[in-house]
């Protein structure tokens, strides 16, 4: 008896220490960005990110020009990525919501199976296929290089749709009788009854869609062009370029742009992560 | 206008908005709209353009196939082969490795679970870009940066990572990897934990060791889950372009080790202009991903008529 409960510790500790590799190899890239960020730019260039963090060549001066409108757009960069993450968002919640709790709970409704493939199909084809019919739409529209065409083709984010689908799956339609008699409308139903009980399926897309918006890269690189109304890693990217001479900005930016999604997650993340399991993909 | 509407049209509007056949429809309509124009649309227009010439909005001139037979060159093949090579190697590490892992998270001895999880999720919530900026930067040439180090303490000399085809795609997988094995643990960890624990308990007391339980009971139950894992790597890997992109800086890669059927797409359409020729390549694109997901449903679709 005693070998099987040695056995167990054995492989307790090798789980452990197999976990723990992985979890340095996720964590240790931002020690290294944050010690990176406080290094010059020709450091970087010459040497790239080094094991050795060379304290001695700590410097603040690029975070100085990070934050100054004259010499840097970032201060620009972080405003357009707050706005266009936060009307993507509370956009694509309200709007994937309401479809896919259509799709969810009318059982009887006639296109249920049609629209539901239309959503499959749109989530198995990669939008980059189609950049540039869509840029060409963006022009026609005159939305190109304006926050609507950042995020409207993408509102019906189709993920979003099928997941709050399958959330819906799982709602108390009695429920739905009882409103009915109470006297309300289907739409009031929605609102008052159901959207309530969502609220961990919110909470799960909010996460989802914000963060996908805010790192976001191909769209937002084809349908925007002055550099004053980039996204935060637009911009970063423009400064990778090989013709690039703003190395000095790169890190800071980077870190700068991470720290808030970090700490953002470290409060919410129990909500994140059941939020994603419970709903989830069991298709 | 609005006093011309009178009470009794605005009621009937309200009864139709109400109707059991309306109310759904209503609900899907930011769908469908959505659908026709930034996917039916787009996909059309990609199709038509594909045989265009395109110099600009008014000169446009119908060159039948030209496009498609100008794709057969060297630069073409290389975006191909790199989208392929890419897709495969992150399938076969991303989906066998964050399984193991969430297996371990998942067992009934106490292995810091609630330390791990988040711990491994963390890399998701850094764009492409910062990621790409980290990598690019340890994976420098330099014998003192980070990876040659590393790769040092192992007897092997500095490596030129980002100039060569295959370390470049060893970079570049480690980034996705990196980004994404965490996503993929939390999939299977939910995948594990529907599995009812009476099943284990039945299977120990018919004698069956961990390596069967783990055939015939983890693996069957979780079998969606693989294949949600896999649908959405193929998704990734064949839509992949940002990472090559924040490695370089640029659509177009040295010696193309690192250019991508969507960074060629890109190059030609916005950088070299020539949107008819980025159309052919986008419709390539799109009957290789549709190929693959209905060879991927077949196969699994068959699988399923047997148990």
């Amino acid at each position: 008896m005693a070998s099987v409960g040695e056995k167990g510790k054995l492989s307790r500790v090798i789980m452990i220490a197999v976990l723990s590799i992985f979890a340095v190899g996720a964590l240790l890239p931002f020690y290294f960005l944050i010690v990176s960020a406080f290094k010059p730019g020709v450091e970087m260039v010459r040497y790239g990110i080094t094991l050795n963090p060379h304290f001695e060549k700590f410097t603040l001066n690029q975070f100085r020009i990070l934050f100054n409108p004259e010499e840097s757009n970032y201060f620009h960069w972080y405003k357009n990525s707050l706005l266009y993450t936060g009307v993507q968002t509370v956009l694509s919640l309200v709007l994937t919501a309401m479809v896919g709790y259509g799709l969810g709970v009318y059982k009887r409704f006639r296109y249920r199976n049609i629209v539901f493939m239309m959503v499959l199909l749109v989530l198995m084809i990669p939008i980059e296929i189609m950049i540039l019919p869509l840029y060409k739409e963006m022009v026609f529209f005159k939305f190109f290089d304006k926050v609507w065409g950042v995020v409207l083709p993408f509102a019906v984010f189709p993920a979003a749709v099928f997941f709050f689908r399958q959330y819906s799956l799982g709602l108390p339609l009695d429920l739905m009788d009882s409103g009915r008699i109470d006297g309300l409308t289907e739409y009031g139903i929605f609102v008052r009854i159901m959207v309530p009980l969502m609220k961990p399926a919110f909470g799960a897309m909010a996460i989802l869609i914000s963060m996908n918006s805010w790192n976001s890269i191909v769209w937002p690189m084809v349908v925007l062009r002055s550099n004053e109304k980039l996204t935060i890693p637009i911009g970063l990217s423009t400064l990778i370029t090989p013709y690039g001479n703003n190395y000095d900005l790169l890190m800071p930016g980077a870190v700068l742009a991470v720290v808030p999604i970090v700490i953002l997650f470290m409060l919410n993340q129990r909500a994140f992560i059941e939020g994603l399991t419970a709903g989830g993909i069991k298709g | 206008m609005q006093a011309i509407h009178s009470p009794h049209k605005a009621g009937r509007f309200r009864k139709f908005l109400n109707s059991p056949n309306v109310v759904p429809m209503v609900f899907v309509l930011p769908f469908l709209i959505s659908f026709l124009l930034f996917f039916i649309y787009p996909l059309f227009s990609t199709v038509q353009m594909s045989f265009q010439e395109i110099n600009g909005f008014s000169d446009v001139r119908y060159i039948g196939f030209d496009n498609y037979t100008n794709l057969l060159n060297d630069r073409f093949y290389s975006a191909v082969r790199v989208t392929l090579t890419y897709t495969f190697w992150t399938i076969l590490i991303l989906v066998p490795l964050p399984l193991l892992l969430a297996i371990a998270l998942n067992s009934k001895q106490r292995v810091g679970a609630a330390f791990f999880k988040p711990a491994l999720f963390i890399p998701q919530l850094t764009s492409v870009i910062v990621a790409g900026i980290f990598f690019r930067f340890a994976f420098s040439d330099s014998a003192d940066a980070l990876i040659n180090t590393l790769v040092g303490f192992l007897g092997i000399g500095p490596v030129p990572w980002l100039k060569e085809a295959t370390p470049t795609m060893f970079a570049l997988v480690t980034l996705c990897v990196w980004r994404w094995l965490g996503v993929n643990i939390v999939y299977f960890l939910a995948g594990l934990q529907s599995i009812p624990s009476e099943l284990y308990e039945a299977a120990a007391i018919d004698g069956a060791g961990p390596g069967k339980q783990f055939l015939h009971i983890t693996l069957p139950s979780i079998k969606p889950t693989i294949i949600y894992v896999i649908t959405i790597s193929v998704y990734g890997g064949f839509a992949m372009f940002s990472e090559s992109y924040a490695l370089f800086g640029t659509a177009r890669t040295p010696g193309e080790i690192g250019s991508t059927m969507v960074g060629y797409l890109y190059q030609q359409a916005f950088v070299e202009a020539r949107m008819g020729f980025g159309a052919a390549a986008g419709v390539v694109l799109l009957v290789m991903v549709m190929m693959i997901n209905l060879l991927q449903l077949k196969f699994f679709g068959t699988f399923k008529r047997e148990d």
